[in-house]
């Protein structure tokens, strides 16, 4: 149940001992054996459990990143689904050590929360999906539709500005759940449905007949998708930062999972400071020196990521648009290591 | 034997005299629970301010940002956080109130229909008891959702009944009557008409323990009620308009809409909650020993009467308590609302904006606030109603 879960969470706030709450994350992770992640409970292509319980994804690597980092295993991770609803009230009372589980990173969730977000693992926006015959080609023509939408999403709150803005009119109906604001869609009992793009791509696929849906063309906001953490402990901030960044920094400088023993060799010293044959770049984020190594042999860099759960590599074939390398016209830009 | 001595004797200990030592067992509870609290209350804030977690109230003017679907007072994206807690509030107490009343007349026809001669009646009553009972409300909730939204046509298809009425997936939508002027004074009537009823009860009742006689209360109420207020609207001109819904565009426009939400809530409320008052009806009604009714019998009472005067008010007695736990529990189980998207309080409060604000253990707190003060409003009201009504033993 899903508010027994924020009961429990408000218990846990006002039960935990002050101390508790100061200790750094790795500390406990590190005790603990395993890394606690708070995923999707289902979204192809970003967090799916397969019929063995098995999770896949691009968030899910995420995670599988941080405990290939720090354990040397990318399976040391137990995923906890959360509805969006729920997400943040798991990450405060410290249920789980990361959210990785497509966040819109926004002022108020961040200062107002208490969280921190890390880099954007992902450029998305939020977009509309209708009926075909319906004959509608642009948002604009929406006013008056019934729109299904999930509830605690920054969907919700971008549906009401997308409408205010435009004056014109809609009838919400707000669900806790994915599953069942796209089951109702499908039932008839909205117009549209409306989520992140990316999104709009996975949840089609979950319909009678995803052929007669159309997403439409406009994008409505700005979503920029990454991994939380709660405020107050830095080092484990800049565990889960330099995560995404040895991620798409590998990505930039050729290194890969196939070739990454061969790339021991290579000279460049940049490559060297990442895989850690030049320097101890892990030692303040209370890992090793081949705290990049273990990532990009055991999980992949960023591209590799990227195809096999969202892009060529997997059934949704999104483009990496946005998401390419800031050399690729794209917005991925990381930090140097030195 | 000197009394004055042993008078002064006789006093205890202050520790011994069981009202000074049950007053400090009091106080140190009180103490202790008052301890607990202060100390678990700074825990929390001590946490949240550690986390950054807000825990003042600054939330509750910031503006709410979220549409809702149904509002019975003025909303829109830009009210502030503490209207979406009005509207929550008053969709909760909508489905809640609707879901009682219903719930009781359900009930009651039903719990009567079980006890029923006829073998048919009570066999389809105990049908319909014992399968609502037995399957958990949420699933009847949901069955319910989707069984409406499966038989309805989309807006384009409506099925229109008499041009007034619209049932479609969007909602039930009806013509809404909008009064004119005139209209003012079918309420006067209405108000007069209810007044006289009231006297005239009184003065039934004054004749009948006086002379015996009974009069025809329900044909005169009916009279006062209804054709009286009805004459004087056809007399004012008939002073109303209808705004009939009109399909434009994607949806009906105009009128007034009943949601499918709300419809499939209300309805697995009545049902489920109407088989378990059904039950205390008729545990009700067979607690009251045979031979007052035989006795009745005697009187030469008839057995409808027998029914109004010597049965039901016994029963009563023992119908009240436990049907207040069930109009608790309705209002409680109106929760279950989230998982059907009904704005109730819950679902938009506790739910939607604890999430836009992280404001969690204020809002958690406020909800419950809520309704345990709804919960002891309603036992409150119904205990006075049983104390009133209870007949006098003598
Ligand atoms: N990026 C948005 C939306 C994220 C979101 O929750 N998306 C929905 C898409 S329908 C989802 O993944 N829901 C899965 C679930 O809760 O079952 C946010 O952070 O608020």
């Amino acid at each position: 149940m899903p508010h027994f879960a924020v009961l429990l969470a408000a218990a846990a706030l006002i039960g935990a001992a002050s101390a508790a709450s100061a200790g750094p994350t790795l500390d406990q992770i590190k005790k603990r054996g395993i890394l606690v992640c708070g995923s999707n409970p289902g979204i192809a292509g970003f967090a799916l459990p397969d019929d063995k319980g098995l999770w896949s994804g691009f968030d899910i690597d995420f995670c599988r990143a941080i405990a290939a980092t720090i354990f040397n295993d990318p399976t040391k991770v137990r995923f906890v689904p959360l509805s969006a609803k729920d997400r943040f009230t798991a990450l405060q009372s410290g249920e789980i050590d990361v959210l990785s589980r497509n966040t819109t990173w926004t002022q108020s969730r961040e200062v107002g929360q208490g969280f921190e977000f890390g880099p954007v693992t992902y450029y998305d926006g939020q977009g509309f999906m209708v009926r075909r015959k319906l004959n509608v080609s642009s948002a604009l023509e929406l006013s008056g539709a019934t729109i299904c939408v999930q509830q605690g999403t920054t969907t919700e709150l971008n549906l009401a500005d997308f409408f205010r803005s435009h004056e014109m009119k809609y009838d919400p109906v707000v669900f806790a759940t994915a599953d069942e604001a796209i089951k109702n869609y499908d039932s008839g009992r909205c117009d549209a449905f409306t989520t992140d793009m990316s999104q709009l791509y996975s949840e089609r696929t979950k319909l009678g007949n995803p052929e007669d849906h159309v997403i439409l063309p406009d994008i409505v906001s700005k979503e920029p998708l990454g991994p939380v953490v709660r405020q107050g402990d830095d080092q484990w901030f800049n565990l889960v930062k330099w995560t995404h960044y040895a991620m798409t920094n590998a990505e930039e400088l050729g290194v890969a999972s196939k070739n990454v023993d061969d790339k021991l060799k290579d000279p460049n010293p940049e490559i060297k400071r990442l895989l850690g044959s030049e320097g101890n770049f892990g030692d303040g984020l209370g890992l090793t020196a081949d705290w990049a190594y273990r990532i990009i042999k055991l999980v992949g860099n960023y591209g590799e990521v990227f195809d096999r759960n969202l892009g060529e590599g997997s059934k949704l074939k999104i483009k990496r648009g946005a998401n390419a390398l800031w050399t690729k016209n794209g917005l991925q830009y990381s930090p140097p290591i030195r | 034997m000197s009394a004055q001595t042993g008078g002064a004797a006789a006093r205890p200990r202050i520790w011994n005299d069981p009202f000074w030592r049950g007053l400090m067992l009091q106080g140190a509870l009180l103490a202790a629970v008052v301890a607990l609290t202060w100390f678990v209350a700074g825990n929390a804030v001590d946490n949240m301010h550690k986390r950054n977690i807000p825990t003042d109230f600054a939330f509750w003017s910031n503006p709410a940002s979220f549409d809702i679907s149904q509002t019975l007072i003025p909303y829109s994206a830009t009210s502030p956080n503490s209207q979406v807690f009005w509207v929550g509030l008053l969709n909760t107490l909508l489905v809640a109130a609707l879901g009682v009343i219903l719930a009781t007349l359900l009930g009651f026809a039903a719990g009567a229909a079980r006890l029923s001669a006829s073998w048919l009646v009570a066999r389809l009553a105990g049908f319909y008891i014992e399968g609502v009972r037995n399957v958990p409300l949420l699933l009847q909730i949901i069955f319910w959702y989707n069984v409406v939204l499966a038989a309805l046509p989309d807006p384009r298809g409506a099925v229109a009944l008499g041009g007034v009425v619209f049932l479609t997936k969007r909602g039930l939508f009806l013509a809404a009557p909008v009064a004119r002027p005139g209209f003012s004074a079918v309420w006067i009537a209405l108000g007069v008409g209810m007044a006289a009823t009231f006297a005239f009860r009184a003065f039934a009742a004054r004749r009948q323990r006086e002379t015996g006689m009974s009069a025809p209360v329900g044909a005169v109420a009916a009279a006062l009620i209804v054709a009286f207020p009805l004459i004087v609207y056809v007399a004012a001109g008939q002073p109303l308009d209808f705004d009939i819904p009109k399909l434009r565009g994607f949806n009906f426009v105009g009128g007034m809409k009943l949601s499918p939400e709300f419809a499939a809530l209300l309805f697995a409320l009545t049902l489920y909650t109407g088989a378990f008052i059904a039950e205390i009806v008729r545990s009700g009604i067979l607690a009251v020993a045979k031979g007052q009714s035989e006795a009745a019998a005697a009187l030469g009472l008839r057995p409808a009467q027998t029914r109004k005067l010597i049965v039901m008010p016994q029963a009563m007695r023992v119908i009240v308590p436990p049907l207040i736990n069930q109009y608790l529990n309705l209002t409680k189980n109106s929760t279950l609302a989230v998982a059907i998207g009904y704005p109730d309080l819950f679902n938009v409060f506790a739910g939607t904006t604890l999430n836009n604000t992280g404001a969690a253990v204020q809002i958690v707190f406020m909800t419950m606030a809520v309704y345990l003060i709804i919960s002891l409003v309603t036992s409150g009201v119904m205990n006075a109603y049983n104390a009133r009504m209870s007949p006098r033993e003598r």
